[in-house]
């Protein structure tokens, strides 16, 4: 084991497990509680990656989420998952790596020809050319699309399970740094419910690789005593590997949970890999941190170079030394805690201050223990490409405009980069909170939170840094919010803000960000922040966007924010800019001379950080996708042999093939019989909406375009309804089973729609009214018997009177049939006599296996929605959705009957005498009889004048329904003609897509040449 | 305007990019104009570069009240496509797919327009008989449109999950359908325009209109009164507010739609992919992600976000179509205000108020129609008279029934 990079101390590694893990084929070691990063730094391994668009060789720069370079291909095969940052991988044995984005090898990568040529391929270069000649277009994006990318998907299912949590709680807290555990204690005391989330492997955030001292004792210590403190606490639920991601209206959170990723492969056991949380909480507390800010310098993307306080991190968290002569370059006080961190390490460590001079204690204490600083200087040149050999550094002119005097060489391997502070309020910003820019820190903070959405941030996210005060504010926070979740769980008034003042200036920065190319101040702008050539400052690292790309934006016009990040595609990448944002503004605010507030800010959109879709769809894959809805008789029909087809949710037994039959076949055999003696249908999935009310009647009459307030107790009508255009929407028989009780049925696919159309009206219009609908489509099971036999082989199971005198046509009767409490309906979908026997659902298999039984002496058989389809058909019933599209009112249909034109008023009525709508020659339902009577027309064929095959040509209208009729011996279609129903006996043809042309006459829709059923009417729908 | 080639990368890359001209000027407002175009989106944009390019009316001022193509243009999913099922609608969409295909050199500024094929999926035997109708219209309206059975689907796209729980019976196929950049086409636009002399002027809003004797006669602005000939009004969602300051109602409902992106990979899905059925379309761009379209919410709403649960419903469909995207991450989300009319199809029309020209009503689906709508619009406004093509998209068609109900008709909402 070489861990060149591994020093003494504890951390938070467990040195007696050791972990082997392979990069790029290599076999490595790390111990237990190591990232990848970690242990890939232990083990001397800084390039761990190519750059998008350049291919420059690129290495570990954070140690968090913020990490925008070091992203690999983890895995292999059907786990395997692109883009991963190592910063966040925790190592399991057997961890497999590989680098992305290069070929043949990261380190030599024949992609990095695109380096060389990069003083040609500005920002949007790409919409500047490839445009000649046009043809190539799909070629040249043809090697665009291959060099683009990062990582591979996967090329097999995912194996692996998720979940999703729904949680409510009083005070959510995002981040279990210092401030959001003081702030979860001190909520936790109140007795509210408290959720605490912290997307790191263990809580404790900057804790985790502090030296202070907290509350009298070390941070290992409190961190600890914290813990152990919350854990007593029931009311309180501690989520470490979690990570808020998105903040939407009315406090409603996103949190992704990785739960058994860090356990490696097949080793999850019965938990899911990762959960994905849904929170309602009633106060929030953001306490998410604060994410360093680099200083921009030339070449300053090299493997080596890091933030400072990941550099930190390392050392006191892992026990890595990145290298053993660490340069650090900073403006502030801050990343002094790393250079002392490195000394302490027994690394070699030198300062470069772009302040002129500096007084902190903890500057102080770097001098004291020997540490050199140079101030007022800036890194001017690293040397080195896939590692650094060198760095050179210059002083600072005193406006900062440009270098002076010569290079001085510094030894170093490592560049800690510490440029300030930028408040993580991504979250903040997601629950459309103000931002105001704070310029003692020159930094984004919280401002005004909006009522809808109360939160209160606390810690390094609203800009306070020191420890003392992120645990102050953080208390304050937590009691805040418990308090307020206490006294008005759903806010009205915006909540209240902590009391304690931004410590501005907290870290004595110099308003510095890019450390200028060139000294030569009389040339140009862009050629003295020219990096075209080889060398270049960047600021968005993962997506390769430079200083001169915000130049050029600028210079082309693309200013505004969003333009400028959309050309230069800068903060687009998978770290969504975390590192980058407000360098970029700060450039370009620079280049306007203007301040970053008047550029302005871009949106933070949710996630925080990237979600795995898995995650997000939990278990609803599959048969859980959108469960499926059976009837009670399901089962039969699956040991049936039903072919099932898909009716919005319901799985509906579609034909019952018997011995090898084909679909067609079956479907023959289904309709012959039910005609010569008798079938049964599972009619289960009809919507059912039970309507009661003093106002009922009135109610019916107003949804349906005919008349129902004469209705008599005990019978049934047929009912269309209509849109607000005057369009069917849907179709039923609704039957009177008390004065003011109706049963109503709608087409199983609209069952939904028509449930929701019915409250938007009786909500939002006819409020005073007094009706109440509850849907009981599943309370009740439905077996129709349709043919000849029908009549007797109900009677076989009941001792009712069914005769035509007892029991007419559409009307109902409550029953036993089969012993069982049946509500039947004398209504037919067929035209045969038929009988819809309801009993309820939990009785629906007995039911049908009653009437099987019973039907044996019937011959009964048993078909489903094709043959259903067919009979219907037969008698030019029309399907709404099927033969009616949205666009067709009653008289398109030839049923004017059904339109009563003596009602005041019904849904639709007013559109039906719009000009349009009321207009002769409309599209309107006809029969189509094929010249050929064994030809099927394809449904959706569209019907031309004349027999020559042109194109373009003019529609007549189309086929809606088309089948072959065994009743009818030849095929039969509906179709909706222009001016149909004045040109029936004329002839158009089919024009099909493959050349086919069929010719066809426009016929009555009613196919039966021998009406055998005295039951003609339409009388119900699908 | 110097012209965009592989030269002038290489001549400016050689003078350390200093020479680029701006894309387009920020001048102020000037007193008058002959159209004031109303909105910086795609829409806008290209109504006033054909006006100048191809009306003769180069006294345009386009005014943006944010930045340019900040609306929808710059928040949609990059679709184009014309196999429309209705006559009216395979009209104007085919005319703008005839303008995209020759855009980019048209505009000299590379639009990305990529032919890649759009296939719908059909998973019931509702859909079939939907895809069947309409593939059906599509050819006989001479657009080019194919039925492909599952096998062939699976041979186009071996990633797809065939038998998932409402299993891929068949797809309609728009062979020159496809996708397009964005941003590129409202800036591409706005540098065409300029080009001829349209003052194109963000952050300036409009505060109301003066309109006198029922003639508009210019736009209160923040930046003061522009007066103007004529207007053309092409705001998107904020039609509705629009036409209230000119004093009459649009029968437009504005919803938030979202659409999300996956972490960049290397090319994985070559066509666009949409399943009515199950709610998804998805495609995935020249940097890598997967650019993943949602349903619209069920509320009203003007703020530029949507709920939550929408972002599932199309994550769901999306990993049930292709569950190798399991392990993907959605990298980003965000929302854009829709303007709804009850039919689903545009409106292009006049209005009560003489020389006040409305474009709106796009709905889900209007970047793939911004070059017609454009040249549609803009001939429209220079003849005072609107275009045949434009003309059944009027409002009118709200009182006499003579919708072209799209959405109803192919249950085809995007």
């Amino acid at each position: 084991m070489s861990h060149v990079n591994r020093i003494e101390g504890i951390g938070r590694i467990r040195r007696g497990r050791a972990v082997r893990f392979y990069y790029d084929g290599r076999q490595y070691f790390g111990y237990e509680g190591d990232t990848l990063a970690s242990a890939l730094l232990a083990n001397g391994v800084h390039l761990t990656g190519r750059s998008f668009k350049y291919h420059r060789p690129r290495g570990i720069f954070t140690a968090g989420s913020e990490e925008p370079n070091a992203i690999v291909q983890l895995e292999s095969g059907a786990y395997t998952e692109p883009n991963t940052r190592v910063t966040q991988v925790e190592l399991y044995e057997g961890l497999r790596a590989n680098s992305q984005n290069c070929w043949p090898s990261v380190k030599y990568d024949i992609g990095a020809v695109n380096s060389l040529l990069s003083r040609f391929l500005p920002a949007g270069f790409y919409y500047k050319t490839f445009m000649w000649p046009a043809s190539m277009w799909m070629t040249y994006e043809h090697f665009i699309r291959n060099a683009a990318g990062l990582g591979k998907s996967p090329e097999q299912k995912d194996p692996d399970r998720y979940e999703q949590l729904h949680a409510h709680c009083d005070v959510l807290v995002a981040g279990g740094g210092p401030a959001g555990l003081s702030a979860a204690l001190a909520a936790a005391k109140t007795g509210a419910s408290v959720i605490i989330m912290d997307e790191q492997s263990e809580m404790g955030g900057s804790l985790l690789a502090s030296d202070e001292t907290v509350d009298g004792v070390t941070a290992a210590q409190w961190l600890k005593t914290t813990l152990e403190t919350l854990g007593t606490y029931d009311n309180v639920t501690v989520v470490p590997r979690c990570t808020v991601t998105g903040y939407f209206d009315y406090n409603y959170l996103t949190a992704a949970e990785r739960v058994t990723d860090h356990l490696g492969i097949g080793n999850g056991g019965y938990s899911p890999r990762q959960r994905f949380w849904k929170i309602r909480a009633k106060r929030v507390v953001i306490a998410a941190g604060a994410i360093e800010r680099p200083l921009l310098f030339k070449d300053n993307d090299r493997p080596g170079v890091m933030l400072a306080n990941a550099v930190r991190t390392y050392i006191r968290r892992y026990c890595v030394l990145p290298a053993k002569s660490v340069c650090v370059f900073t403006n502030n006080d801050s990343a002094y805690d790393t250079a002392i961190a490195v000394h302490e390490a027994g690394g070699a460590v030198t300062v470069v201050d772009t302040r002129q001079s500096a007084s902190a204690v903890s500057v102080k204490r770097a001098r004291d223990v020997g540490i050199t600083v140079y101030h007022g200087y800036a890194v001017s040149n690293v040397i080195g490409s896939r590692a650094i050999r060198r760095v050179e550094i210059r002083r600072l002119s005193d406006d900062a405009q440009s270098l002076v005097g010569d290079p001085v060489t510094v030894n170093a391997q490592v560049i800690a980069n510490g440029g300030g502070w930028n408040p993580v309020v991504n979250l903040f910003s997601q629950s459309r909170g103000k931002l105001r820019f704070e310029s003692g820190i020159q930094a984004f903070v919280p401002d005004k939170a909006v009522a809808i959405n109360p939160s209160v941030s606390a810690g390094s996210c609203a800009g306070v840094y020191d420890t003392a005060q992120c645990l102050a504010t953080g208390a304050e926070a937590g009691e805040i919010a418990a308090r307020a979740a206490a006294s008005d769980p759903k806010p009205s008034v915006p909540m209240p803000q902590l009391t304690k003042a931004l410590a501005a200036d907290a870290v004595n920065g110099r308003d510095f960000y890019v450390v200028p190319a060139n000294t030569g101040a009389a040339e140009g702008l862009l050629q003295k922040w020219n990096d075209r050539g080889y060398s270049k400052h960047f600021h968005d690292l993962q997506n390769d966007v430079t200083v001169a790309d915000i130049h050029l934006a600028a210079t082309e016009g693309y200013r505004s924010v969003e333009h400028l990040k959309r050309y230069t595609t800068t903060g687009m990448g998978t770290d969504q800019g975390k590192t980058s944002n407000v360098n970029a503004l700060s450039i370009m605010a620079g280049i306007q001379q203007t301040d970053i507030p008047s550029v302005g800010t871009t949106t933070f959109r949710p996630p925080y950080t990237p979600v795995t879709f898995g995650a997000i769809t939990g278990q609803n894959r599959g048969e859980l996708f959108l469960q499926a809805r059976k009837t009670p008789m399901h089962a039969w029909h699956e040991l049936n042999n039903a072919v099932f087809e898909d009716v919005g949710d319901w799985k509906r037994p579609w034909y019952f093939p018997r011995h090898g039959e084909t679909m067609h076949q079956a479907v023959d055999r289904e309709a012959l019989a039910t005609r010569q003696s008798v079938g049964m249908v599972d009619a289960s999935t009809l919507g059912k909406i039970d309507i009661q009310g003093a106002d009922a009647a009135w109610f019916l009459n107003m949804v349906y375009t005919n008349a129902w307030l004469k209705l008599p107790v005990g019978h049934c009508r047929y009912g269309l309804m209509l849109n607000e255009h005057g369009m069917v929407f849907d179709d039923g028989v609704t039957t009177r089973l008390g004065e003011n009780h109706f049963h109503m049925t709608t087409t199983t696919g609209g069952a939904a729609r028509v449930m929701a159309w019915l409250e938007e009206w009786l909500q939002t219009e006819w409020p005073e009214r007094e009706v109440y609908c509850t849907s009981v489509t599943e309370q009740w099971a439905v077996a129709a018997i349709n043919g000849p036999n029908a009549r007797a082989l109900l009677e076989s199971l009941t001792d009712e009177d069914l005769s035509d005198e007892s029991f007419p046509h559409m009307s109902y009767k409550s029953m036993k049939v089969a012993g069982l409490d049946a509500r039947v309906f004398r209504i037919s979908f067929t035209g045969e006599l038929s009988f819809e026997i309801n009993v309820s659902a939990r009785h629906g298999l007995a039911l049908w296996e009653a009437l099987i039984d019973a039907g044996k002496a019937f011959d009964l058989t048993v078909y489903g929605t094709e043959t259903m389809h067919v009979l219907r058909a037969e008698k030019g019933f029309i399907i709404v959705g099927q033969d009616t599209d949205g666009t067709v009112t009653p008289f398109d249909l030839g049923m004017s009957w059904i339109v009563n034109k003596n009602k005041p008023d019904f849904l639709g009525k007013r559109s039906l005498s719009r000009t349009h709508t009321a207009a002769s020659g409309r599209r309107q339902l006809v029969g189509l009889l094929t010249d050929d009577p064994d030809t099927v027309l394809p449904e959706g064929a569209h019907l031309v004048e004349g027999h020559v095959r042109r194109v373009p040509a003019v529609t007549q209208g189309h086929v809606t329904s088309s089948y072959m009729s065994p009743n009818a011996k030849r095929s039969i279609a509906m179709g909706l003609v222009t001016n149909g129903l004045d040109r029936l006996g004329e002839s158009l043809t089919a024009q099909l897509m493959d050349g086919q042309m069929i010719g066809v006459t426009l016929v009555k829709p009613d196919f039966l040449s021998i009406d055998k059923s005295p039951e003609t009417k339409p009388e119900k729908g699908q | 305007m110097k012209p965009y080639s592989l030269w002038s990368l290489v001549r400016n890359g050689i003078s350390y990019d200093k020479d680029w001209q701006q894309a387009w000027r920020s001048p102020e407002p000037k007193k008058h104009y002959d159209v004031v175009i109303i909105g910086g989106g795609g829409h806008g944009l290209a109504t006033a570069y054909y006006l100048a390019r191809e009306c003769g009316v180069r006294n345009v001022a386009v005014i943006e009240k944010g930045w340019l193509g900040g609306g929808n243009t710059g928040r949609n999913t990059t679709i184009v496509r014309s196999n429309y099922l209705l006559d009216e609608s395979a009209g104007i969409y085919e005319h703008a797919m005839k303008l995209w295909e020759g855009l980019s050199q048209e505009l000299n500024y590379n639009v990305m327009f990529s032919q890649r094929g759009l296939l719908h999926l059909a998973h019931s035997v509702h859909d079939m008989q939907e895809i069947g109708r309409r593939g059906n219209a599509i050819h006989l309206n001479g657009i080019d449109s194919e039925f492909l059975n599952p096998q062939q689907i699976k041979k186009m796209l071996p990633i797809i999950n065939l038998n998932c729980r409402y299993p891929v019976m068949g797809g309609l196929l728009q062979r020159r359908g496809g996708t397009a950049r964005h941003d590129a086409v409202a800036w591409g636009y706005a540098r065409g325009a300029d080009d001829m002399g349209v003052d194109i002027i963000q952050n300036c809003a409009v505060e109301g209109f003066d309109i006198q004797n029922g003639e508009v006669k210019g736009v209160r602005t923040s930046k003061g009164l522009i007066g103007a000939g004529k207007v053309g009004c092409v705001v998107a969602g904020h039609s509705s507010v629009l036409a209230e300051m000119a004093g009459f109602r649009m029968p437009l409902e504005s919803v938030p739609l979202q659409a999300l992106v996956s972490e960049p990979v290397k090319p994985v899905i070559d066509c666009v992919v949409m399943s009515n059925g199950i709610h998804v379309y998805v495609s995935q761009s020249d940097k890598g992600e997967l650019v993943v379209g949602a349903g619209s919410d069920a509320y009203i709403s003007y703020s530029q976000r949507g709920s939550f649960d929408q972002i599932e419903h199309v994550v769901g469909p999306l990993v049930e179509l292709f569950p190798l995207f399991s392990r993907l991450r959605m990298l980003r989300q965000w929302g854009g205000i829709v303007d709804v009319t009850t039919d689903r199809s545009p409106i292009l029309s006049k209005t009560p108020v003489k020389n006040l020209f409305i474009n709106c009503g796009w709905g889900t689906g209007g970047f793939k129609c911004t070059p017609g709508s454009g040249h549609l619009f803009a001939h429209s406004i220079a003849q005072g008279e609107m275009h045949e093509k434009a003309a059944p998209f009027s409002i009118d068609r709200f009182n006499t029934g003579a919708l072209i109900d799209e959405g109803a008709a192919a249950a085809v909402a995007h």
